[in-house]
This record gives C-alpha cells, sequence and structure tokens, in this order.
C-alpha cells in the first residue's frame, strides 16, 4: 500500500480536518464527522442530509453548500456512517420545514439512515422522507438481490432536489423531485484497477494486466463479470448499451451525460471516453442537453468510468442550471 | 446455581468474543474481501474495542444493562450493514433479559431468540440467503433442543450448530448485502457475518464452561 497517510485509522478525521481548513464556507463537527454549511439553514427550508461510506469524494461532503446539501455524513472508509451521525445532522440542520435524506440503495447505508430516521420521528420531532437511489443497471434487480446500487445518479440528485429546496418547495415536492430524478436515471461502470482500503492495507481484488471489471460498484466490490480491455470505443459500448437496454430512450430524447471518473483514471481519458459516447448517443438520436465530465464520485485510487444518463425535461434542466456552490460543484454564482 | 450464568461470565463472553473477533479480524476480512467489501473484521475489531472501552467506563448492572450497552456501541461505532445488525441483536438480548435474575437456558434462549427477531426484522434475511442468520437460526434451534441441559453444553450445542450454519453458507447463492451482487460468483465463498456469529457462540460456550466447538 502506498498512499499519502498517517495512520490508516486517521485517515477520515484527517481529511475532514483538511476539509475543515480548506474551506471557510463549510463548518466540519469532528466530533461527529459531519460537515454542514457554515450558515444555518434558512427558516423554512426544506434540509437535505446525504451521507455514506468515505472513499467517494467529492461525493458526498464536496456537495454541501448553496443548491445542494445542507449537511453530509462521513463514515469510515467504504462504510456507511452511523446513526448517531445521522441524527445529529438531521436535527443540527431542520429548519421548521422537515428534511430529506437521499442513500444510495446500499445494505449498511439503508439500514443506518432507516434508523436514524426512526430516532427522529421518536426523540427529535423532525419530519424525515427518504429517497434511495438506486440507478446501477449492472445489478439485476430482483428477490435475489439487495437490489440496484445507488452511484452515479446520487450527484444530479443531490443537485436538483438541491435547487427544489433552495426555491423554497415543500418536504414532499422536494422528495418527489429527488424521485423522478432517479427514476429516470441509469448508470453503468467499468473499473481497470482495483483500490485499496487503508485499513485493508492490500487491493479488494485483482485484476490481470489486460482484464476490466464490467459492473462495478463504488466499492471496490467486483462487478458481474470481467472481459479482456478493449479500446475506448469498444468500452464506451459496455456502458451505452445496457444502459439503453434497461432504459430504451426516442430518438430526439434529451438526456444530462455524466461521465464520472472513478479516482485513478485522468481526465484526458475521461474527456476521451466522453467523446466516444456522445458519439454513440448521437448515432441513437439521442440529444445531450448538459454534459458533465469529471470525477466526482470516486472509489479511492481506483481507475475506470461511469456513466450516468439522465432523462431531463425543462424543468428539471432549469433546476440543474440554477446556482450551486459547493466545494465540488459551482456555477451561476 | 450452577445452572445460571452469572453476570461475570456473561461479561466473560463478551469479552471472549472481542477478543477472538480481534483473533481471526484478518480472516474476517479475508472472508469479506471475496464477496464484499473487505471491511467485516477491521469494522468488528473497531466496534468491539469500543465496547470494551464503555463496559469499563460504566460497568453494567446486570445483563439487560451489559448486553443494551454492547448494542448500542456496536451501532454507535460499528456503521456498515454489520452494526445495525449486530447491534440490534444484542440490543434485543438486552432488551429480553430486563428483570431475569438467573440467565438460565430457558432465559439464554429467549433473548437469542428476541436478538434474531431483530436482526430478521432490521435485515429482512431469510434461511438460506447465506448471512449471519443461517449461523444464528441453527444456534438458537439448537439451544432450544438442549431443553435441561447445563448452560455450558446447551451453549456447546449451539456453538457447533452455529459453526456448523457458517460451513454450510459456503456452497450457498447470496440473496442480500453486497455479496449478493456477484450472483453465482458469491457461491464457493464462507459468509463473513455467519463466521462472526459462529465466533460469538464459541466464545459463548467457553465463558459457559463448555467445550470449545471447534
Amino acid at each position: 500500500m502506498k498512499k499519502l497517510i498517517n495512520d490508516p485509522d486517521d485517515v477520515v478525521s484527517e481529511a475532514l480536518l483538511g476539509i475543515d481548513a480548506a474551506h471557510p464556507e463549510l463548518r466540519v463537527d469532528h466530533a461527529q464527522k459531519v460537515i454542514y454549511r457554515a450558515e444555518p439553514t434558512r427558516r423554512g427550508k426544506v434540509a437535505i442530509v446525504s451521507g455514506g461510506g468515505s472513499g467517494h469524494e467529492p461525493l458526498h461532503g464536496g456537495f454541501v453548500g448553496l443548491g445542494m446539501l445542507d449537511a453530509a455524513c462521513a463514515g469510515e472508509v467504504f462504510t456507511s456512517p452511523v446513526p448517531d451521525q445521522i441524527l445529529a445532522a438531521t436535527q443540527e440542520v431542520d429548519g421548521g420545514a422537515g428534511v430529506l435524506h437521499l442513500v444510495k440503495n446500499y445494505t449498511g447505508d439503508v439500514m443506518n439512515f432507516e434508523m436514524a430516521a426512526e430516532m427522529a420521528a421518536a426523540a427529535a420531532d423532525v419530519e424525515v422522507v427518504s429517497v434511495v437511489t438506486d440507478d446501477d443497471v449492472a445489478v439485476q434487480d430482483s428477490l435475489y438481490t439487495a437490489g440496484r446500487r445507488g452511484v452515479g445518479v446520487t450527484v444530479l440528485v443531490e443537485k436538483i432536489a438541491g435547487a427544489a429546496a433552495e426555491e423554497g418547495r415543500d418536504l414532499a415536492e422536494v422528495a418527489r423531485v429527488a424521485t423522478e430524478v432517479n427514476a429516470r436515471g441509469r448508470s453503468m461502470g467499468v473499473a481497470l484497477t482495483p483500490c485499496t482500503v487503508p485499513a485493508a492495507g492490500k487491493p479488494g481484488f485483482t485484476l490481470a494486466d489486460d482484464e476490466i471489471e464490467i459492473g462495478i460498484g463504488i466499492h471496490g466490490e467486483p462487478g458481474r463479470r470481467r472481459a479482456k480491455l478493449g479500446t475506448a470505443k469498444e468500452t464506451a459500448a459496455l456502458l451505452v448499451d445496457p444502459i439503453l437496454e434497461d432504459m430504451p430512450l426516442d430518438r430526439g430524447t434529451r438526456v444530462i451525460a455524466f461521465l464520472n471518473g472513478l479516482g485513478g483514471t485522468p481526465l484526458i481519458e475521461q474527456y476521451l471516453m466522453y467523446h466516444e459516447v456522445s458519439t454513440l448517443l448521437e448515432g441513437r438520436g439521442i440529444e445531450i442537453a448538459r454534459s458533465l465530465v469529471g470525477s466526482y464520485i470516486t472509489s479511492l485510487e481506483m481507475a475506470g468510468v461511469t456513466l450516468t444518463l439522465l432523462e431531463v425535461d425543462d424543468a428539471m434542466l432549469s433546476l440543474w442550471d440554477a446556482p450551486v456552490s459547493t466545494p465540488g460543484l459551482r456555477w451561476g454564482v | 446455581m450452577t445452572d445460571a450464568l452469572s453476570l461475570e461470565q456473561l461479561r466473560a463472553w463478551v469479552d471472549g468474543f472481542a477478543a477472538s473477533v480481534k483473533e481471526h479480524r484478518e480472516e474476517l476480512t479475508e472472508l469479506d474481501s471475496a464477496i464484499g467489501d473487505a471491511d467485516h473484521g477491521s469494522n468488528m475489531d473497531r466496534g468491539l474495542r469500543a465496547v470494551g472501552e464503555a463496559l469499563e467506563a460504566k460497568p453494567p448492572a446486570d445483563a439487560a444493562a451489559l448486553f443494551t450497552t454492547v448494542g448500542m456501541t456496536l451501532v454507535s461505532k460499528v456503521g456498515g450493514a454489520s452494526g445495525p445488525l449486530f447491534g440490534t441483536f444484542f440490543m434485543r438480548v438486552g432488551q429480553a433479559l430486563k428483570g431475569v435474575d438467573a440467565v438460565d437456558v430457558a432465559a439464554l434462549t429467549a433473548a437469542l431468540e428476541a436478538g434474531t427477531e431483530g436482526v430478521v426484522a432490521r435485515g429482512k434475511a431469510e434461511a438460506g440467503d447465506k448471512t449471519m442468520y443461517d449461523a444464528l437460526a441453527p444456534a438458537v434451534a439448537a439451544l432450544r433442543e438442549a431443553g435441561a441441559a447445563s448452560p455450558g453444553e446447551a451453549l456447546a450445542a449451539a456453538a457447533s450448530a452455529a459453526r456448523a450454519g457458517a460451513e454450510a453458507t459456503v456452497p450457498l447463492q447470496a440473496r442480500k448485502g453486497r455479496a449478493s451482487y456477484l450472483g453465482e460468483r458469491s457461491i464457493g465463498h464462507q459468509d463473513p457475518g455467519a463466521t462472526s456469529v459462529a465466533l460469538l457462540l464459541e466464545a459463548a460456550a467457553a465463558a459457559g464452561g463448555g467445550a470449545r466447538a471447534t
């Protein structure tokens, strides 16, 4: 393991010290490991709390700020946060209009957020609605799996639902927007290399030099099958085809195309892949209304990319275009 | 009072479980890296270390307080799926032992049944899903069948059943948790959560004076 760390046990707490130091517009509760906006929630604004295991930066802490999240709870690396953290964040950011929990569909995240929501209802008298993201088409959604994983669409949900909350919409409406974004978004990923959880000290799985893992999850958990590494053009088809098989899009459909780096893939390759993906989409008559290219939901130093396609209408686009000011995404301000 | 476990023995059970997880930390992580995300050993070890600190800071007055503290600490410290599942298990065990004077085989059986029900309610697992339930359910059944045996003998039988249950997860295809994403590729690996349950019951058998099962 070759990492810029002091002690594997201190990785999350020391990274939070850095976030605190780098971003005066944020406030970090180091005891609870929660990142907040420096300003308290505007009275009457729905607050949005997300969180998850660390190692996916900038998700979620890097999306705290105007137009996105009000708080992000940081778990240990690749381990969901605990109910105490989520409850503390929920009570802290409630501005009287209720709190939306945005949760990626992973067994641990769902259980811990569920326990926190039960505690908030019982002890804190805060209205909580949860929306679970599950956009990963690599997973068969059946009785025999934990269901689709929540991956790339989570970034888009945080942005779009965040804009709806900022506009002053009520909790039911913000939750409806989040649910709709999740329902219209699909993702697929591919890994070229594994990644190493600091506490484990070695890679979670191994891949030969010429091998890729198709349908990778964002925690280094293996995907569904392996294949030989092909060209970027061939790899782009491995991402686009399963998404469009799962969610057929008519010619003329408008989408947000989000090409995401998993941490170890340089931007030059991400743009090269974006070109291949956009060419494939144009070939099918799909109109890319907006794009996002970069490493926004990562898996430590894993090399690879994920593609998320979100079918959008004017209403969703106007929320996408609304001002946002966070360490990870910033425009219109 | 040979047919009931003392508070010291119950505490030794918890301490023994913590020591056993620490000892098998790498093995648990290894099992988890095969079908999960390689953190089960380190997370359980971290949580049980916190349990030890909590019990030192405020020694529990009775069995109910002991297991409630264990459960709440695991929920607060572990995260992932293991935190809520093992945490809920111990909290339910603690609740079931509230007001119980003698922790005999009947009380233990009722408490572990309650704990197991809590795990099912939280995780919605069924038999054969390749989860910790596949070790817990046979352990509880063995306790129930042990009837009039001493706690040590009953727990030894439960430990054997839990170990066999954990080993029987090897040929199963996972239907819950991250392992389920692997589909058929999850076959051939032992479930880490079920393995931790085997360690838990083996620690109970050791603390209860029964023979260690492995």
